[in-house]
């Protein structure tokens, strides 16, 4: 076969294939995106073709969520709740997953699995008995009551999480501090904490992520709107009966989605790579 | 600045003894050398004097305290890692500035203290950088630098300049040498370069398996080896060894001559006959065998080469060499050295 002919088949399969992905991996957000925008009789006119716009784009369905529902309260909520089981993640994963890493021996790598274990067990089993725990503590209908379910599976991946990326940071940088003056403590402050930033960015985001698409825990303890998440008001507040309120579903969701997407390609790609580099031999 | 003394350390992982059993003084001021091959304990021990590895049994002596439970940031020594453990989000200057940082010493001296160290080991010109945008050889240098900046108790160097060009390595070794000198540290400093031990060490303490084989000055390690091991491991060729006796009878190459130029008549001699020689400039080496004596490895005798030339001692012919009796030494059948025979 010629060289030009054959590199020209390698060129095409190749984008073929990246084409292919794309569309997979695009095309529900940009159905997302087309429905926000569409108006009414757009979208609920059979013979016009649903993949783009037939008629001009509106915001309609913006202004509706904003002046007819209470989504601006169910951002907010999902931001406090969001921040707030962050905060407390952060404060007990860090040190779990230090410890496990390195305090431990072997048995820490079997303690994580453990831990890492109990992430797996459904929300749909353990809801009931934490609605027990709930109402005990007289949190029923209330967002606070997400502040303290959600850490118990938030805790346990990030912990698994941290705990293998603090093994692969080198011990010397550690021993150099300590045998500098450092305590354990400020060890782990001063020179683990920085060279982590790429895990706890990560962990971050993906606790931030994992509170905002959750729907079973805020279903189940929540029934008031002033109180739900976006993820729980969207789906019941514009979903009455059999009548889905589409354009606003969508625009709910591209809104609720944009922040991660931005945090994710901002932040994530740039710090992941080489902040450990030249510490060692 | 303190003595250091440890007392039968041992320190055992899972199944073996890294360190068996180590009792070793250096005196206040002391530039002590651990000479010792790969994997014989010299890393571990260092961690355990400076605390970041707790000994299985023994005790350590830091100017006359006993410091087995004291961590090690309260210990004040300085440690200068083999893998280095630079901090790799600082830039060069707070990488050598930290340890002084930690203890709040004014800004002002640890400017100074920062630009004295990086221009003793010729860095000046990174501290703007991090450590991954250094070389191998100028990461050391910088670890090398963080060590020496501070005024510690102890300072322990763990083969700080394995990774140095020959031409670097010399001008650190004077200038590690003469700041020892000048600021009196006890120092201990692991190598298994001999030439480095040979030419710095005020003591070298020659360790095998996680035990000293011998403690003693460049002098007595050389020309008085305790057993066959440090006999074996210091020098280059190694002591020559022929069994005699059920033990065995060693002798340095360049003590090893023909007949005919050593100018004494106690002297021990052999048939060597000659496979194949190296001239390397400042001397010959020649390798061969020893008519009716059985040697551990080849026979080798280092010679000037401005009195013996390529036609004096051609291969394959055997030769009158021999061996002043002075410079002889027997080891018994355990490798223990024996008194002269
Ligand atoms: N954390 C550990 N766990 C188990 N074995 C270890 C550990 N650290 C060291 N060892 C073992 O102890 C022995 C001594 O190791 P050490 O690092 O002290 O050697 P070394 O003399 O510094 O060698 P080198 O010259 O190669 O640096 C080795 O056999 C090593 O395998
Ligand atoms: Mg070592």
């Amino acid at each position: 076969m010629p060289r030009p002919l054959a590199a020209a088949i390698r060129e095409v399969s190749f984008y073929s294939a990246v084409l292919f992905f794309v569309v997979i991996a695009a095309f529900p957000f940009y159905w997302m995106v087309i429905t926000a925008f569409k108006t009414n009789s757009d979208l609920y006119t059979l013979t016009n073709i649903p993949f783009w716009f037939n008629e001009a784009p509106t915001l309609a369905h913006i202004k509706y969520l904003f002046t007819q529902t209470l989504f601006a309260r169910w951002l907010l909520n999902s931001l406090i709740i969001g921040v707030c089981v962050v905060a407390i993640t952060l404060v007990t994963a860090l040190p779990a997953g230090y410890s496990l890493a390195r305090m431990t021996g072997r048995s820490g790598e079997t303690l994580g699995i453990g831990i890492f274990m109990t992430y797996l067990v459904p929300p749909t089993l353990l809801f009931l008995p934490l609605s027990r725990v709930i109402s005990m503590l007289g949190l029923q209908d209330s967002m606070w009551s997400l502040v303290l379910v959600y850490p118990t599976f938030t805790i346990p991946f990030c912990t698994w999480l941290l705990m293998g990326f603090f093994k692969a940071v080198p011990r010397e940088i550690e021993e150099a501090a300590v045998v500098d003056g450092c305590s354990i403590l400020g060890a782990f402050i001063k020179m683990v904490l920085p060279v982590s930033v790429p895990a706890i960015l990560t962990v971050v985001i993906f606790t931030f992520t994992l509170t905002l698409q959750e729907f079973v825990y805020a279903l189940t303890f929540i029934s008031s709107s002033a109180q739900k998440t976006i993820t729980l008001g969207v789906a019941t507040d514009l979903v009455r009966g059999d009548i889905y309120f589409w354009g606003e579903l969508m625009a709910g969701a591209l809104i609720a989605a944009i922040p991660v997407a931005i945090a994710y390609n901002l932040f994530l790609d740039r710090f992941i790579a080489g902040i450990t580099g030249g510490a060692v031999k | 600045m303190s003595a250091v003394l440890t007392k039968d350390i041992v320190k055992t992982f899972a199944d073996v003894n890294a360190v068996d059993g180590i009792s070793l003084a250096v005196p206040d001021g002391e530039f002590m050398v651990l000479l010792g091959p790969s994997g014989c304990g010299k890393t571990t021990f260092l961690r355990i004097i400076c605390g970041l590895e707790r000994q299985t049994t023994g005790d350590i002596l830091i100017g006359g305290t006993v410091v087995n439970d004291i961590p090690p940031r309260a210990r004040g020594v300085a440690m200068m890692f083999q893998s280095y453990g630079l901090y790799p989000h600082y830039k060069i200057r707070d990488n050598i500035a930290f340890p002084l940082r930690t203890q709040r010493v004014a800004r002002a001296e640890i400017e100074n203290k920062v630009e004295w160290a990086s221009n003793l080991l010729g860095i000046g010109h990174l501290l703007d950088r991090r450590p991954r945008q250094l070389s191998g050889g100028e990461r050391q240098r910088v670890a090398l630098a963080r060590a020496l900046v501070r005024e510690p108790t102890v300072l322990l160097l763990d083969e700080p300049l394995s990774n140095l060009d020959a031409k670097l390595r010399a001008s650190a070794r004077n200038e590690i040498k003469q700041f020892q000198q000048r600021v009196g540290t006890t120092t201990i400093y692991v190598t298994h370069d001999q030439v480095e031990a040979m030419g710095m060490g005020d003591r070298i303490a020659v360790i095998d398996h996680g035990r000293v084989r011998q403690v003693g000055t460049p002098t007595a390690i050389y020309d008085d080896p305790a057993d066959r091991f440090v006999a074996t491991f210091v020098g280059t060729p190694p002591m020559n060894l022929v069994a005699w006796n059920g033990g065995h009878l060693g002798f340095r190459p360049e003590n090893f001559l023909p007949r005919e130029l050593i100018d004494d008549s106690a002297v021990t001699e052999f048939s060597f006959r000659v496979d194949r020689s190296e001239y390397l400039g400042s001397e010959r080496i020649v390798y061969g065998v020893l008519e009716g004596l059985e040697s551990v490895q080849e026979i080798t005798a280092k010679l000037p080469p401005a009195h013996v030339d390529q036609e004096s001692i051609r291969p394959g012919e055997w030769h009158a060499f021999a061996v002043r009796n002075s410079a002889l030494c027997y080891f018994d059948k355990d490798g223990k050295r024996a008194i002269r025979h």
